[in-house]
């Protein structure tokens, strides 16, 4: 009996083991040949004059340029950076609520025929990133803190709303039953049922995601999507260093301060 | 004619809250207001005709999607340097993160074993601690603009920029990670007189380890994610020929690559859910 179980535990120890070691194998052949394939210029980057160039790079970030017309345009560009992501988010959280509806399995009874597609969709949205979302909007919506607002709203959607469909599928049946058997209407079967039920989370869904998406607004820009990343763009390829500075102190200022917000809040919240 | 009229409503089936519910509405719609200016809000544009006649022409391209051969062959070779600039970038990354989480988790402090730190190591684990935040406050993106104009177009900046932004990440990450686990394994190894690293062996990572793999597994997942978009700025892959065929308004390539895209990304997705399951 012992030997039995003993031998049985030594094929699940080899089982184990062998698995960890095809993994290894597995993931030293992924980085060897991710190293070797790539034509990475260590050499250059690690010659001395590479060095040299970089140490002149680095110094002529400095001193940031701090001419009140300079930091009222960054401002500026703060402020909208700021609102890109807060209208993205709302613009994601409605959107995202209204493909979440078709998207979930609301009762037993629901035959929910638009799931698959709708599932598709809400796919789509979220596995493309925010930045492919901007570039192609540009040409819809033009440059500008537009087309951004929207690449956030649509990634964004996407997101939540698969989140928001599985607060739909697990919300407690009963209050929405009630209403249902009395003959109440969809319409407000939700607004009065499901909706009140799932609604802390879908304040914590999106308010996390409005973190997530104040840092992808900051770098939107980069494609043209304004905000604090058109400028960095824009000033970083016109070689304005001193400029580039100033505006990539405001983005980290901005991320560190939604950062320490968060941590803040939610030592609040746990109390 | 003769239906049955339906009863009037009985005053309890009204809303009892529809002035508030109102009121929040129209406060909320006030502060609105100013965002909608900041973000320069216009959704006519989108049905500006010269702009509704472009985006048709673009979108009307993107069937049939391109899929000759040699294209084809392109793209698999972009869909590889995507991965492997995602690989090569979470291994310096890697490379990175160890030596700073080594030095920042307070769990292999030998001084805070009867009780507080002493003050010189405390400021060191402060400073690797505020060397990783420093690391990844910077997005990966704008690591990669600035390297790009450091070392060149090319796969090189992709692959320090991940390098450097998820180096910081993970740092700080793993560091939190070897905190949360039971103390009491290391602080019996190093009462005993094993050294720092003995205790981080034998004490720390085997309770740890599973949740350090599977956390590397979920960053490499969005390591790939994120190279496709380092593509943008110059950092090659999948994300640069999107770039591109996009400035050209080639509607079927761009379709191609997204496709492309989706499919990687639900593979990575996929591989690296089902190797945290089996890891874990």
């Amino acid at each position: 009996m012992s030997a039995a179980l003993r031998s049985a535990g030594r094929a699940l120890l080899a089982r184990a083991r062998c698995k960890a070691c095809w993994f290894m194998v597995g993931l030293a052949a992924l980085v060897l040949a991710s190293f070797a394939t790539l034509d990475l210029r260590w050499r250059e980057f690690a010659s001395p004059g590479a060095a040299d160039a970089m140490g002149r790079f680095a110094r002529e970030f400095w001193p940031p340029e701090t001419s009140a017309g300079f930091l009222a345009k960054t401002w500026q560009a703060t402020l909208e950076t700021f609102a890109m992501s807060l209208l993205g988010t709302l613009l994601a959280a409605v959107l995202g609520l209204a493909l979440a509806l078709p998207a979930a399995r609301k009762h037993a009874d629901d035959p929910a025929r638009l799931k698959p597609v709708a599932r598709l969709l809400l796919n789509a949205l979220r596995s493309i990133p925010e930045l492919v979302w901007a570039a192609l909007l540009l040409i819809a919506a033009g440059l500008g803190p537009f087309s951004g607002t929207l690449a956030l709203a649509l990634h964004t959607a996407g997101v939540l709303g698969r989140l928001f469909a599985e607060s739909l599928e697990n919300a407690p049946p009963g209050p929405a039953f009630a209403l249902r058997v009395r003959g109440v209407g969809e319409l407000r079967v939700f607004a009065y049922a499901t909706l009140p039920q799932i609604w802390p989370q879908v304040i914590s869904y999106t308010l996390y995601r409005w973190e997530n998406n104040i840092r992808a607004a900051a770098v939107l820009g980069v494609v043209g999507a304004g905000g604090l990343g058109q400028m960095l763009a824009y000033h970083l390829g016109l070689f304005h260093m001193r400029e580039t500075a100033t505006v990539l102190l405001a983005m980290i200022a901005l991320v560190v301060l939604v950062d320490v917000a968060s941590y803040l809040s939610r030592r609040l919240l746990e109390r | 004619m003769n239906a049955v009229a339906p009863p009037p409503p009985h005053p309890s089936a009204r809303d009892p809250a529809v002035w508030r519910r109102v009121g929040v509405v129209l406060v909320g719609a006030v502060l609105l207001w100013p965002l909608l200016v900041w973000t320069e809000f216009r959704p006519w544009l989108l049905a500006d005709p010269q702009s509704l006649r472009v985006t048709g022409r673009f979108l009307g391209e993107f069937f049939p999607p391109r899929l000759d051969a040699e294209f084809l062959r392109l793209m698999a070779l972009e869909t590889w340097r995507t991965v492997a600039i995602a690989t090569a970038g979470l291994s310096l990354a890697f490379v990175i993160a160890v030596p700073l989480a080594l030095l920042s988790t307070a769990r292999l402090s030998v001084s805070a074993l009867p009780g507080r730190m002493r003050p010189l190591p405390f400021a060191l684990r402060q400073c690797a601690r505020g060397v990783a935040i420093a690391l990844r406050s910077v997005p990966e993106l704008v690591w990669a603009l600035v390297f790009v104009r450091v070392v060149g177009l090319g796969p090189t900046s992709g692959v320090i920029a991940i390098g450097i932004a998820y180096g910081g990440m993970l740092g700080k990450v793993y560091a939190e990670i070897l905190e949360s686990a039971d103390p009491a394994p290391t602080q019996a190894l190093l009462r005993n007189g094993a050294s720092r690293l003995q205790a981080f062996f034998y004490g720390a990572l085997p309770q740890s380890s599973t949740e350090l793999v599977s956390y590397t597994v979920y960053r490499w997942e969005c390591a790939i994610r994120s190279s496709v978009v380092l593509g943008f700025v110059g950092a090659g892959g999948l994300g640069q020929q999107l770039d591109t065929a996009a400035k050209m308004f080639a509607g079927g390539e761009v379709a191609t690559i997204l496709v492309i895209f989706m499919l990687l990304v639900a593979a990575a997705d996929r591989l690296s859910a089902w190797l945290r399951k089996e890891l874990g």
